[in-house]
């Protein structure tokens, strides 16, 4: 199965965005994803990157994208500002993982949110194998990975439980993309390669 | 270098009789601009780029005047075939703004009041002054609206101001190394350097001219104070150092320090052909450049008189301890509030305020990326 942008996690953001719907991409990267929305839906885009090669990239799309670093907040975007708030594949990279949460429904109405699964029961297996996971999702050996923070699918979800955070939707995939289905949440959490979940807060 | 130098080039004048009322309350009854121009101007007059320069800069910003081809336009890095100006694509302009000393009207020129040189008559302008005075000479080239307003410093001040004063003028802003308004220190700066200028006993109250002398004294201080706050502490640490001219103390106040000599030949370099008069207007423009005055100093609301189309880049460099990153970011959080299309880029380079001015491909990738997009 083909993806959006070799991204299935890109595909269903897509399908969560309507026309005209101001967009904020965390770690947007060389823009692909708002460049998509902006096209095929319509929507607004600003992207916030942290690598000089990004950047280029980026505005060389002609995407309006602010050079920063995550971890320290989004204080140049006003409160409300946005329809949603993507971060993608990118949580696992931030140290200040409630801060982000935070600020992101800060800015925005909903906060729209992938990540590899670290219970995935392949990245368990390797575990048990005597090493550390490496697949579709964990494109990365332990010491060169950008990832700091190691997470469930359902530890995430008693983190947002714990921050008051109301998980809209959830999509659960494996490693080729396709929507996982389990009879239970463990069992999810035991097939699920990636995670997209949509949040909103009580306001 | 990628590109090619736009090659020899020429300044012509525009004068202008239609008087100038100033921010400061003055007039000018009229005036003279110098200006250069690169490229050419296509049949939709959709491709013009006015480039602003800074405190000591001018109208010659790029090429080399065929009489005198060591004399490189200050910006030649950025313009030309290829480079991120492109001068195949875009037809761009500088100009020496009012009050400069490089051929434009200014304190050194002659007063058809008094058959003499202004000096101490000459008003103060202000950045929305120039903007009002370019305004002027892009009418009389026929560019009604400018694909690109771009400038670093102080230049970038005036690419702020275009937007504000004449939204419909101008189609992106490229704003770098610069501030919507100065700090107090940075006004601080800015004080010694004209109490250098203003203590010269060769200063004669600014009218020198009558005189046959130069303040030479406080305007090589006031480059050599300046000089210092444009550059990096590391910049300056690589460059010089400790290092002794002699290799030994000398015990005494002569030039001991590589980095005494640079700054003193930096001064006697500049105070060798800038007017003092100049560099005391230039420095008292940056000081009341604050466009949100005007919204009892709510930067949101001024960025909001910008045109809703008009896109904006705006730059600044990690090690410019002059115009911080952060200034340029309360310029890019004041256009994101009110929704504009903005991208901000914080360029790691070594050559603090200066580093404008620098070639470095990743800098000059983005201006060229940014510039490329433009559709004319």
């Amino acid at each position: 199965m083909t993806h959006l942008l070799g991204r299935p996690d890109f595909e269903l953001i897509a399908g969560w965005i309507e026309p005209g719907h101001r967009v904020l991409d965390l770690g947007c990267g060389d823009g692909t994803l708002l460049k998509h929305l902006i096209e095929t839906r319509g929507a607004q885009g600003v992207g916030v990157e942290i690598d000089d090669a990004n950047i280029l990239a980026a505005i060389r799309r002609g995407i309006n994208v602010i050079q920063g670093n995550l971890e320290k907040g989004l204080d140049e975007f006003a409160d409300q500002a946005f329809d949603h708030v993507v971060l993608s594949r990118t949580l696992q990279t931030v140290r200040h993982t409630e801060g982000i949460l935070r600020e992101m429904l800060r800015v925005g109405r909903e906060a729209v949110i992938s990540f590899p699964n670290f219970a995935y029961w392949k990245n368990l297996r390797s575990v048990l194998d005597g090493h550390m996971p490496v697949s579709e999702d964990l494109p990365y050996q332990w010491y060169d990975s950008p990832n700091v923070r190691f997470f469930t699918l359902l530890d995430f979800e008693a983190l947002c439980a714990q921050m008051g955070l109301i998980i809209r939707e959830r999509r659960v995939l494996d490693e080729q993309g396709n929507t996982v289905e389990a009879n239970d949440d463990k069992e999810l959490n035991f097939l699920g390669s990636l995670a997209v979940y949509r949040l909103t807060q009580n306001r | 270098m990628p590109g090619q130098s736009v090659g020899a080039v020429s300044s012509q004048r525009a004068h202008f009789n239609e008087p100038l009322t100033l921010r400061s309350g003055g007039t000018l009854p009229a005036y003279e601009l110098v200006y250069e121009t690169y490229g050419t101007l296509n049949a939709a007059k959709s491709n013009a780029i006015l480039v602003c320069h800074a405190l000591s800069g001018h109208h010659h910003v790029a090429g080399h005047y065929a009489d005198a081809p060591n004399n490189i336009g200050w910006w030649d890095n950025i313009i030309g075939p290829g480079r991120p100006l492109d001068t195949d694509r875009y037809f761009v302009v500088g100009l020496n703004n009012l009050g400069g000393c490089h051929g434009s009207t200014g304190p050194s020129s002659i007063n058809p009041a008094t058959g003499k040189p202004w000096g101490s008559d000459f008003p103060i302008v202000a950045v929305s002054d120039w903007v009002e005075a370019q305004a002027r000479l892009a009418d009389r080239l026929g560019i009604d609206q400018w694909a690109a307003v771009i400038g670093g410093s102080l230049g970038g001040m005036q690419a702020l101001r275009w937007t504000i004063s004449q939204p419909e003028r101008v189609r992106n802003a490229i704003i770098i190394a610069s501030a919507p308004k100065l700090s107090a220190q940075n006004i601080a700066f800015n004080d010694v350097a004209r109490q250098a200028i203003l203590t010269d006993p060769d200063f004669h109250g600014g009218n020198y001219y009558e005189h046959s002398t130069r303040p030479v004294r406080g305007l090589r201080l006031a480059r050599m104070l300046g000089h210092i706050t444009y550059l990096s502490d590391d910049q300056m640490g690589e460059k010089f150092g400790r290092e002794l001219r002699n290799g030994s103390f000398g015990f005494d106040f002569d030039v001991e320090f590589e980095v005494e000599s640079y700054l003193r030949y930096q001064g006697d370099k500049f105070a060798g052909y800038f007017d003092a008069n100049t560099y005391l207007l230039m420095t008292k423009a940056l000081d009341y450049f604050d466009p949100a005055r005007l919204d009892d100093g709510d930067l949101i609301r001024a960025m909001g008189r910008s045109h809703p189309d008009t896109g904006f880049l705006i730059a600044s460099f990690t090690t410019d301890w002059r115009f911080t990153p952060a200034r340029s970011k309360e310029i890019v959080t004041a256009l994101l509030a009110n929704n504009r299309n903005v991208s901000y880029a914080e360029i790691d380079l070594n050559f603090g305020h200066d580093s404008f001015l620098m070639e470095d491909a990743h800098y000059h990738g983005v201006v060229d990326a940014y510039l490329r997009n433009i559709k004319l």
